[in-house]
């Protein structure tokens, strides 16, 4: 155990960094604090559908269990004066016990159908538009997007052009997270040696905000990131500024992102290949290879 | 100093974990370890510890000595609680830093299930079920003591790591690969993994010892049907125990085995996979929300029934919505990870299996509130507890169908919303069960009746502390918080209901200090229980004196009837009026210290592998083995207890004819 104790000294400096309002994401400027009832895209207002539909279906069943409960205890507490009937050897009834049955049956119901088809369409990245791909690998503690198709690179912060689906494949080069940006939609696991698939798109521009929803370890509170919707048009621009004008992500600077720690935003006109494990080859986390890196899952990618 | 007592020392108390709530707990311990130690010898107390309560084999002592640890972890980890709460109230303050946030957070979690809801759960359990069924004990006695302190040995593991060592910080569920040696290095999380381990192996032995006892030491007439609700919510605890403990003892073993033996069963590379640790701990764990609160299920359906004066409604489908919701809490465990990237149909199959338990649910709510109908309800406080729960755990059960709804999963998954979510039915449905339990049958257990006014003060402090605390949670799930974060950026408007949450919090635990003055004062001043029977109780533990003999029943009753008691009393056959030609010679399990030791031997292996620390380990182990040796060799005969000291006992309790 003498080796591990320096390697948690190592780790004790990282929360010094997290200065207070530190890390205060730009996407937090909208003024409602609901951001799960202010949907940006398809996604997540579909969720939001189902969960007040199920909310619905549920206070269906609340209320008058509620209203049955208060009038029970108010008529039969015993108190002087108690002239409630009493049924001392009422113990069974055929019609209220199936009743009890039937009432929560119908009203799952009503949630289970939608609920059904929602997660079947969820699993359907709309083939038009045509989606833009994000390779998304979750480091310790910050996430690193990489632009297949661009070939460019971003650190704690993603662009994506609105109005038009966006396909995360989810990874990551350390303990698990979730990658969830609440306003355009629910999250997914990040896990070493997988590739997990959401789609999301926005429908509007602007800021959101994203956050982890997994503990990592020291620092993992620190793990918001800004997804910006940007008009198709500007998301080229930026592309193409981003190409003639950042530096390019080494095998050196990714390394240093995976030593545990925490990351400035940043972009980059390049990224190594073989970073993501869709090409079966990976880091570990001390810089070296992986001797034998589990394939992706097959259906990792047909976003099943 | 030597350089292996630096290294020794380094080892046991870290620089990096000595913090002023750490070296404060250390003179704490010092100082009321040494006073209990002073007391006990000054009383000349340490003869009647051993033999009466240490080497005891009586359920309802060990039912006893379970109750004490229930409380004493439900103090640390609640103190836990407030720690994360305080720290949560006060954003960027830092007050008790990430490090020892995440330390406390998983600690908490741990406690909570695995140290105080199980060991509460099994106080209750030892403390009536032998005496509802009409037994003289459960059917393996030492093995009942075997549990207790293999359940000791393995608390004192985990909480001793607060204070030497370093705690575990990789939350309850110890997901892999964080709890891999490179992410998670030291000790810490080598405590999680022996506790639940060696108090894993005391839990399923429980499981099998109340299984065997509930199904062959039934007292001539009682039938299944005929059973009260609280033996069959414990047949169900101790059946879902048997096949839910193993896979999580795989997960734990495996994971084990990564960090002290270098292999690759969920680590990063070396083909390792992590998912696969995921699904065996949630195979494990949904189960383990049952084991929860089905006990507290049968406990308001006891105290529903007393305290209405009527015979629980809807007998037969209540024990069918007990075994349905058995058999489907094996059959929903993936809906913990949604978000895993299953894929639809698995998804929507435990999506919908999960909606399914919620019918079984909600036809016991409908009988509970049918059994009020037409009864005179007395509102004592373990029926206050049944009271809130109801309709907390009706919103505590709506909310969880929310979260079964995939799709919506996908956004509440490991938000504050699920954090209310499980909070509302683990407190409003466990805690709130087993709080009415305690007052319900602690003048069985103790002999002297619970003050109603003081408890009154602590039930309201828990119920309006609990909604303070927890409702506040739900809106921050909607807020997008996330689970688990030391600190959190102060823009997102998440500050004022952080700020609500924590007041509630303190205001459930003044809750918890009013309950421990009303059991200290009751312990001292409570009305003595001379009827035996002061709830006017229907089931057969009230038939007995309070607290009852060692001996449980002096004549073992026949049953004619569910509420078998209740008909007794009808019928004027109560078991009060003993003849002394009734009464026989009784045989009675042997004390034994075997079961002590074996929690002793079973702590320092767990020690010794925490450190690797394999001389320490190997004696452990060696202990565990002679302990075997010895319980083979001890004489397997049983004492005797004459009638005539039977007489002498049945008297003093004024139960015997003249």
């Amino acid at each position: 155990m003498k080796t591990s104790r320096f390697a948690i000294s190592r780790l004790r400096d990282v929360p010094s960094a997290l200065a207070p309002g530190r890390g205060v994401p730009a996407g937090a400027g909208s003024s409602d604090p609901y951001v799960l009832w202010r949907p940006a895209g398809p996604v997540a207002a579909g969720e939001l559908h189902l969960l007040l539909l199920a909310g619905l279906a549920m206070a269906a069943f609340i209320v008058p269990v509620l209203l049955l409960y208060a009038y029970v205890v108010a008529r039969y507490r015993d108190r002087p004066g108690h002239r409630a009937p009493t049924l001392p050897r009422w113990r069974k009834n055929a019609w209220l016990e199936s009743l009890g049955f039937v009432l929560p049956a119908l009203l799952l119901a009503v949630v289970a159908v939608p609920t059904v088809r929602l997660t079947y369409a969820l699993a359907k990245v709309p083939t038009r538009p045509r989606p833009l791909v994000v390779d998304v690998t979750s480091l310790d503690w910050k996430w690193l997007f990489e632009y297949p198709a661009q070939g460019i690179a971003t650190v704690n912060y993603v662009d994506i052009p609105a109005d038009r689906p966006v396909l995360f494949e989810l990874t990551a080069n350390s303990p698990m997270n979730t990658f969830w940006v609440p306003r355009l939609g629910g999250m997914e696991y990040t896990m070493p040696g997988r590739v997990l698939p959401l789609w999301l798109e926005a429908d509007r521009t602007g800021t959101f905000w994203g956050h982890s929803g997994q503990f990592s370890g020291l620092a993992f509170d620190a793990m918001f990131f800004d997804v910006r919707a940007v008009r198709p048009g500007a998301f080229r621009r930026w592309v193409a500024a981003t190409r003639a004008h950042s530096p390019a992500l080494t095998l050196a600077g990714y390394r240093s992102l995976l030593h545990a720690g925490l990351a400035p935003a940043e972009r980059f006109a390049a990224f190594p290949a073989r970073t993501f494990p869709a090409v079966r080859h990976g880091f570990t986390l001390r810089g070296g290879m992986y001797t034998t890196m589990r394939p992706a899952s097959p259906a990792g990618h047909s976003a099943s | 100093m030597p350089g292996f007592a630096v290294f020794i020392l380094h080892t046991l108390f870290p620089p990096d974990v000595l913090r002023p709530t750490e070296v404060g707990a250390d003179v704490l311990i010092a100082l009321s370890g040494g006073g209990i130690a002073y007391l006990l010898t000054t009383r000349r107390l340490w003869g009647r510890l051993w033999h009466g309560w240490i080497t005891t084999v009586d359920h309802k002592r060990i039912g006893v000595m379970y109750l004490i640890a229930a409380l004493v972890m439900l103090f640390r980890a609640g103190v836990d609680a407030l720690m994360l709460r305080t720290d949560l109230a006060l954003p960027g303050a830092h007050v008790i830093g990430a490090a020892q946030y995440n330390a406390v957070f998983t600690t908490h979690g741990t406690i909570m299930v695995f140290f105080m809801s199980m060991p509460f759960i099994f106080a209750l359990m030892n403390a009536v079920v032998p005496l509802m069924i009409g037994a003289r004990d459960v059917a393996f006695p030492r093995l009942n003591a075997m549990s207790l302190w293999l359940f000791v040995a393995g608390a004192m593991l985990l909480n001793v790591s607060f204070v030497v060592g370093g705690s575990p910080n990789a939350g309850w569920t110890a997901y892999a690969p964080l709890t891999e040696l490179a992410f998670n290095p030291g000790p810490g999380q080598n405590f999680y993994f022996l506790a639940l381990l060696i108090a894993g192996i005391g839990t399923t032995m429980t499981g099998v010892n109340f299984a065997v006892t509930i199904l062959r030491m039934r007292a001539p007439g009682m039938t299944l049907l005929k059973m009260p609700m609280f033996v069959w919510s414990a047949l169900a605890t101790a059946t879902l125990i048997l096949f839910a403990f193993p896979p999580l003892t795989v997960a734990l073993a495996m994971s084990l085995f990564d960090r002290l033996f270098g292999s690759s069963f969920f680590t990063m590379g070396h083909g390792g996979m992590a998912m696969m640790y995921v699904n065996l701990f949630w195979l494990f764990g949904h189960p383990e929300v049952y084991i929860l609160v089905l006990p507290a299920f049968g406990v308001f359906s006891e105290v529903v029934a007393t305290f209405s004066g009527k015979a629980v409604f809807g007998y037969r489908t209540m024990v069918l919505s007990i075994v349905a919701i058995m058999l489907l809490a094996y059959g929903t465990w993936v809906h913990h990870f949604f978000t895993m990237g299953a894929g639809p149909s698995v998804n929507v199959f435990f999506g919908l299996s999960t909606m399914l338990i919620a019918i079984p649910t909600g036809v016991k709510i409908f009988n509970w509130i049918f059994t009020m109908w037409g009864g005179h309800i007395r509102m004592t406080v373990a029926m206050l507890y049944q009271l809130a729960f109801i309709p907390t755990f009706v919103v505590g059960g709506a909310t969880g169908v929310l979260l079964a709804a995939v799709p919506a999963d996908y956004q509440l998954h490991n938000s504050y919303f699920l954090v209310a979510h499980f909070h509302n039915v683990l407190i409003g449905g466990t805690l709130f069960g087993l709080l009415s339990g305690l007052y319900y049958w602690w003048p069985k257990m103790f002999g002297r009746r619970l003050d109603e006014r003081q408890g009154r003060v602590a039930f309201w402090l828990f119920f309006v502390g609990f909604w303070v605390t927890f409702a506040p949670q739900y809106l921050l799930g909607f807020m997008g918080m996330t689970r688990r974060m030391a600190s959190y950026p102060l823009g997102l408007g998440w500050h004022p209901l952080n700020v609500v949450s924590t007041v509630g919090a303190f205001v459930m635990g003044a809750g918890f200090l009013a309950l421990v003055y009303n059991i200290a004062h009751s312990l001292l001043h409570g009305e003595v229980d001379t009827t035996g029977d002061p709830w006017n109780g229907r089931t057969l533990e009230w038939a007995l004196a309070s607290p009852a003999p060692a001996y449980n029943f002096a004549r073992i009753p026949v049953v004619r009837a569910r509420d078998a008691f209740w008909h007794m009393k009808r019928d004027g056959r109560t078991l009060a009026a003993l003849r002394r030609e009734d009464l026989r010679d009784l045989p009675m399990a042997r004390n034994s210290p075997v079961p002590f030791l074996m929690g002793t031997a079973f702590f320092v292996l767990g020690f010794g592998m925490v450190f690797a620390w394999w001389p320490i380990a190997a004696l452990g182990g060696a202990g565990i083995a002679a302990c075997l040796a010895a319980s083979t060799a001890e004489p397997d005969d049983e004492a005797v207890l004459d009638s005539h000291t039977v007489a002498v006992i049945e008297a003093a309790a004024g139960r015997l004819e003249a």
